[in-house]
């Protein structure tokens, strides 16, 4: 019998792990190439530019989420950190570009630390411990910007807006913001050891410790980091938007959980890939810009298409897995 | 050869003691353990085998006495401690992965080192697919080898075959051997005597903390060993057996259990069992011959492809729930997925499956419950503190009499045991084996399910031998003998199972 299972397992799993990171994969291309030929105005490059800008602000979210869930965490605090993010570097604009830069990065990198420490040691749940910093990053943010009132603008003329608004060839420097993250992530992922202990973490924490893991460390680490690039988005995203908009990355989270679970990661940790999310932020972007051109759609309907998505994909690893 | 090498020990341990909440884990203990040798460490659960190696490998710092340590040790657990998900070459160089110039993880290098590595253990399996894929005695043999590639003088192994087939056991013995000849001294802990006999050199018993005896092995009789072990003369153990197992039954005539035919592709085909009130039959076989399976189509936990269940001559229908109210119980296999829920107190536990008997629309009777968990504490001399005590902080042979209760409560007339004494300790063994003989005296048909031939032999009145799903053999009486188990196992059955047919 065990014979026969081990047998079977590896074609298994290599079909496991061809449709979980390809499956993701397929579908993007199946849905542009439907789309382009649907949507004459779909595979025009002004849209196709839109589209990859209107992805990078969730992928550098997404690739810290990846690394979370990978370790068997979640991280729901990102949201309100990159609205956080996005007003802190509106108001740090006014003393130049690398205050506007470096604060976000720096406060919501602390809030990720907090997050990671308190998962760590004292071996709170990520949900509860990342729940409640949602609610104090959000809090902060009402608190300095005057429960809302008050928008901080970015001067027109100022670096930082180019760090959002610049260009190359129409691409604005957003997406290749997120694009050296995505493969920087994809190397640490799978070429340092910081990498494999985020997968040795998720995959079964005990054994870990016993292999001599640092998984505090290492779980202390990847809620920093995904702090840090949350931050990050909310800067990239009020250099773009030139203000520090207030009510953005409600439910953002969610998105970003969301596309990282499309990609392949598994949920309950130990398995996952950096392309995948980036396929995963890809489809949903798609979805969404596909259900604009439709015109006549509620754009709430994609959110509705989102979650059959998500759904179908979960079911998929269910099924796989067994 | 072990005698050949100087004494030159690797680790020397002198008078260390470890107390844990008032408890004494460890009194005074002195233990050596010499360059190249393989050392047997036993002793009841309990009896502070994990302590002192956890002492040893540094983890708990003792509160007197002296460690000396000479050499790198490395340790492998009795549940492989690797990560499934990851590749099979990351687990074995996790945390020392070989490096690029770039200082980047060298993929192909760590994935060749590895196949190469593991040739040697005759693992031929592909290194880059998850560990989790590999049967669990591969896996076994990839943590062995990573704890000896960490270039480690000492290696100490926690009940490493207890999760093993007979074909893997031999592998790992193999790989014993062969580091033993490389000069690397191993720390060999296991229950299972045979083992320890064939390779280890010496022996130190351990008993309540204590050591009890440090010597060679081989010159020391296993009854005697076994009478260390449990703290009790070798006159009383001769007496009564190591197991005080199978005290003849008094079988009725007509079976109370007939199963025939039972198949369910691929996993067994047409296999028949009877069994009377007052009997336990054996069901034996290799890991894979259809011996869970035939207890679980009989509870009706299986899906079958063809064969009937009666109880007293009255067809079963295909469901648990009927199996149940029919007067089948079944003592699933692996304790801690199938059966206990660790953080339910004793009395959650037992009384669990006997709700629907003790509710009346939906609510239970606090009163009835305390009485019946009383009873079976006392019957079945479960050691809790009290009733309210969380399952997860008992031993596992505890563990297992509380599961045992929750199915007598249900009152049956069939009871199916699935390894009921596996990974518990010699003594809580014994109490196991002895109440399933007295259940069988008070006139329960049971099912022995176990892979200890001893086990069978000694409890059971009669054996059915499975092989590759089907009935290779029935042995009773004079035939309930090692030679002739092994042979309808190993297939040269042809005059045995016609001698047994005309029984």
């Amino acid at each position: 019998m065990t014979a026969t299972l081990t047998k079977a397992t590896p074609t298994m799993a290599a079909r496991t792990k061809v449709l979980q990171r390809q499956g993701a994969a397929v579908a993007l291309v199946l849905m542009v190439a439907v789309s382009w030929l649907v949507f004459p105005r779909f595979g025009s490059l002004d849209n196709l530019r839109d589209l990859a800008l209107q992805g990078s602000f969730l992928a550098v979210i997404a690739i810290g989420m990846t690394f979370v869930i990978i370790t068997g965490g979640i991280d729901l605090s990102v949201g309100s950190v990159y609205a956080l993010g996005g007003v802190l570097a509106a108001w740090g604009s006014q003393y130049g570009f690398l205050v506007a830069l470096a604060l976000p990065l720096v406060v919501c990198g602390l809030i990720g630390l907090i997050n990671g420490l308190l998962i760590a040691r004292t071996n709170m749940a990520p949900f509860i411990v990342t729940l409640a910093s949602l609610l104090f990053a959000r809090g902060l943010l009402l608190v300095i910007t005057d429960e809302g009132a008050n928008t901080y603008q970015i001067p027109a003329d100022s670096a930082f807006v180019e760090l959002g608004r610049g260009t190359v060839f129409g691409f604005g420097y957003p997406i290749f913001v997120a694009a050296v993250l995505a493969v920087l992530g994809g190397m640490v992922l799978n070429r340092t050891n910081f990498g494999q202990n985020v997968f040795a973490t998720g995959g079964a924490e005990q054994s870990a410790v016993l292999l001599g893991v640092p998984v505090a460390k290492t779980k202390v680490l990847v809620y920093t980091m995904s702090g840090t690039l949350a931050g990050l988005a909310g800067a990239l995203t009020a250099a773009y938007l030139q203000s520090g908009v207030t009510v953005i990355g409600v439910g953002l989270e969610l998105d970003a959980i969301a596309v990282v679970v499309i990609g392949g990661t598994l949920l309950t940790g130990g398995m996952g890939t950096v392309l995948g999310t980036v396929i995963g932020v890809g489809l949903i972007k798609v979805i969404q810009n596909v259900i604009n051109q439709i015109g006549t759609l509620d754009s709430n309907y994609q959110s509705v298409v989102s979650g059959v998505f998500l759904l179908i994909v979960v079911v998929l690893q269910r099924i796989l897995r067994r | 050869m072990p005698t050949e090498i100087p004494s030159s020990p690797v680790i020397e341990v002198a008078g260390v003691t470890k107390t844990f909440a008032g408890v004494q884990a460890l009194r005074d203990v002195d233990f050596t353990l010499q360059r190249g040798e393989i050392h047997a460490l036993v002793g009841e659960n309990g009896a502070g085998k994990s302590t002192l190696i956890k002492v040893l490998t540094g983890i708990h710092t003792p509160d007197a006495g002296r460690i000396t340590r000479d050499g790198h040790i490395s340790t492998i657990y009795q549940e492989v401690n690797l990560v499934p998900l990851m590749s099979v070459s990351a687990n074995l160089f996790l945390g020392r992965e070989p490096r690029n110039r770039f200082g980047l993880i060298d993929r192909a290098r760590r994935d060749a080192d590895a196949a190469e590595l593991l040739r040697g253990y005759g693992i031929t399996a592909d290194v880059s697919s998850p560990l989790g894929t590999l049967a669990v005695g591969e896996q076994q043999m990839v943590a062995l080898a990573r704890a000896v590639a960490a270039e480690a003088d000492v290696v100490i192994m926690d009940e490493p075959t207890s999760s093993l087939e007979p074909r893997e056991v031999e592998t790992l013995l193999g790989v014993v051997q062969k580091l033993h000849e490389e000069g690397i001294a191993i720390i060999y802990v296991s229950h299972r005597m045979d083992e320890l006999y064939r390779i280890c050199d010496t022996v130190t018993v351990l008993r309540d903390g204590v050591n009890v005896h440090s010597g060679p092995l081989k010159e020391l009789p296993r009854i005697e060993l076994v009478s260390l072990m449990l703290g009790r003369s070798v006159k009383e153990i001769e007496n009564h057996g190591t197991t005080a197992f199978g005290e003849d039954h008094h079988a009725d005539a007509e079976p109370v259990l007939e199963a025939t035919g039972l198949t369910s592709k691929p996993r067994i085909n047409g296999v028949s069992v009877a069994i009377r009130p007052g009997e336990v039959v054996g069901l034996a076989g290799l890991l894979g011959s259809g011996r869970t399976e035939t207890a679980k189509a009989i509870i009706g936990a299986l899906p079958i492809d063809g064969g009937t269940v009666l109880v007293a001559g009255t067809p079963v229908p295909r469901t648990v729930k009927a199996a149940t109210r029919a007067g089948i119980s079944m003592l699933a296999e692996d304790r801690k997925t199938e059966g206990i829920i660790p953080n339910l107190s004793v009395r959650e536990n037992i009384v669990l499956a006997a709700l629907p008997r003790l509710s009346r629309f939906g609510v239970t009777s606090r009163s009835k419950q305390d009485r019946i968990v009383d009873t079976f504490i006392k019957r079945l001399r479960i050691k809790v503190s009290s009733p309210e005590q969380k399952v997860a902080e008992l031993s596992g042979g505890n563990q297992q009499k509380v599961l045992l209760a929750r199915w007598l409560c249900t009152e049956p007339r069939i009871l199916l045991l699935d390894e009921p004494t596996r990974g518990i300790d010699v003594g809580a063994k014994a109490e196991v084996q002895a109440l399933i003989d007295e259940l069988a005296r008070e006139g329960l048909a049971v099912l022995l399910i176990s892979s200890e031939l001893d086990e069978l032999l000694d409890g059971a009145d009669r054996l059915v031998v499975l092989r590759d799903g089907s009935v290779a053999g029935e042995l009773e009486g004079d035939q309930l003998t090692r030679e002739h188990v092994l042979k309808a196992i190993a297939a040269e059955v042809t005059d045995d199972s016609d001698h047994a047919s005309t029984h």
